[in-house]
């Protein structure tokens, strides 16, 4: 019993770290102030559940759910090019909304407020995933290579460029770096690493409805990121598990259902005030920002 | 001649910060800017780096037309340049910063994972030791003093590949020994037949420096010539000096 708790919990972790590590791609190494990350986490679980539920194999779903949100990464750049702070905050948070109501309106495609249930579990090359623990496995596997990935490419000297882009743009650009192409890269592979954690959420749960990408679930992400550390590769996946797990811990008292989940909502703002007013670099960030 | 400029206009609502503005700069020479605040010189420098565009004129830079160019593609043909306000990434060390300016293929994420990383360590030893920056290279900028700071950005602009440097104000806000020390920099950088276009407020060291000096009066050229003409020019003096 309490092995199946440990295993689920696990899988939602492994799921986070790579959408948190990929937010802070965005947010902490870019210092793009992007509202707009669940909504890739929302299109790569959408992408794959239709497609799996069309008789796509899921392998193939899941590398399409990752272009189809690198596209729309790309597609979210080129409209706030030009944005900056807390303009492109907004613009991106209305972007997270129209996508939200995309979810909710394209009935015929996404079955709208009903969400789309029954949404089958990996099957990888014949091997069915059958169990969470098999799943918890294929999760961790994922998880592990998305990290190498996304920490090869903010080692390398591109990833510099990252560290400068935030720091100061223009500086960039008469060192003649093309920065809004950089920026499009590095949106790219953020929204397309949250469309990859998407579709493992979708194929994790079985079940997806609007309601999973709105508003409370970005403040979850930057929270983590924030906790964290803004551009701590480190900070994100130790903070990912904390935010797990300091709310789980409630389980064991006896907390009515109906109070379990404001409670949750209210510890983590009193994580993210409290970091921010006492360590608002965060757990392990080293990020000075201005 | 590296650069010829042609009736360069920039107005601000109904001021001309630069009006009709034409020079032409002289490869391997020390040419100087001056003017009193306000007269257009850093607008001037923002319109050739394409910080600013241009309400009219033409800027031609090796032979090509680079008026309708953006920033970064003015910097990649050649045109390096240093900040008044030093512009640094406060959250990177003095070794990245060379690497960024030294480096041509990074902006690429597939060279960045899977090609040789050239060793630039010989390169930024000899950058450092040009510019006098006695620092160890995993120093963040905001640990370096302002005088420091200027000694990268200059460092900076060096290693970055380019055939015309543009020095705004450099020795602004800085002791008289670091002044000194800047001046012999940019002597030794002319000597390797570099070409420097500088603006500076401080008409010894431009004196002593520069080859070649125009003067600038609210956005206009108003005399042009050697250090001895110009000290001698009445406009200069009237404009300058406000005599």
């Amino acid at each position: 019993m309490i092995e199946n708790y440990l295993i689920h919990i696990l899988i939602l972790i492994g799921i986070y770290i790579i959408l948190a590590v990929s937010l802070n791609i965005a947010l902490g190494y870019t210092g793009l102030l992007n509202l707009g990350h669940i909504a890739f986490f929302g299109i790569g679980a959408y992408t794959s559940a239709i497609l799996t539920r069309e008789g796509i194999p899921f392998i193939l779903a899941l590398i399409i759910s990752c272009i189809i949100a690198g596209c729309f990464g790309f597609l979210l750049v080129w409209i706030t090019k030009r944005l900056k702070g807390d303009y492109l905050a907004l613009a991106t948070l209305g972007f997270s909304f129209l996508i939200y109501s995309l979810m909710l309106n394209l009935s015929s495609i996404t079955n709208g407020p009903l969400g789309i249930s029954g949404i089958s579990r990996p099957n990888i090359f014949g091997y069915f995933l059958k169990s969470n623990f098999e799943f918890l496995l294929f999760v961790i596997f994922i998880a592990i290579i998305s990290c190498m990935i996304m920490y090869a490419i903010i080692k390398s000297p591109f990833g510099r460029l990252l560290h400068a882009t935030r720091d100061d743009e223009l500086g960039l650009r008469v060192l003649g770096k093309n920065t809004i192409k950089i920026k499009y890269k590095a949106m790219i592979i953020s929204s397309l690493f949250a469309g990859l954690a998407g579709s493992l959420f979708a194929h994790y749960n079985g079940y997806i409805d609007p309601t999973s990408f709105m508003l409370n679930s970005i403040i979850f992400i930057f929270t983590i990121v924030i906790v964290g550390g803004i551009a701590s590769f480190k900070g994100s996946i130790i903070a990912t598990f904390i935010l797990f797990i300091i709310p789980e811990l409630l389980r064991f008292f006896a907390i009515p259902s109906h109070v379990l989940g404001p409670t949750r909502q209210i510890i983590y703002a009193l994580i993210l005030i409290g970091i921010l007013l006492f360590k608002p670099k965060g757990l392990f960030g080293r990020i000075d920002l201005e | 001649m590296i650069l010829k400029i042609e009736c360069l206009t920039k107005r601000f609502g109904g001021i001309h910060a630069v009006k009709d503005c034409s020079l032409e700069i002289e490869r391997e020479k020390i040419t100087a800017i001056i003017g009193p605040n306000g007269s257009g010189k850093t607008t001037l420098f923002n319109l050739i780096s394409k910080l600013l565009k241009s309400n009219d004129g033409h800027i031609h830079f090796n032979g090509k037309n680079i008026t309708k160019l953006k920033d970064y593609e003015i910097s990649k043909s050649g045109i390096s340049r240093t900040f008044q306000d030093v512009r640094l990434f406060r959250n990177l060390t003095i070794k990245d910063h060379l690497e960024i300016s030294l480096s041509n293929s990074d902006e690429s994420i597939f060279k960045s994972l899977f090609k040789d990383k050239p060793n630039n360590a010989e390169r930024i030893d000899r950058i450092l030791k040009l510019v006098h920056l006695k620092k160890p290279l995993n120093t963040l900028v905001t640990d370096l003093s302002y005088g420091q700071r200027k000694l990268l950005d200059l460092a900076m602009a060096i290693a970055k590949p380019h055939s015309l440097l543009l020095l705004d104000e450099p020795v602004a806000g800085v002791n008289p020994v670091l002044r000194e020390e800047i001046k012999e920099i940019i002597k030794n950088l002319n000597k390797n037949k570099g070409t420097i276009l500088l603006i500076e407020h401080d008409m010894n060291f431009v004196m002593d420096l520069a080859d070649y000096i125009f003067v600038m009066d609210a956005g206009k050229i108003i005399a042009h010539g050697e250090p001895a003409e110009i000290q001698s020019n009445k406009k200069v003096l009237e404009a300058y000096l406000g005599d």
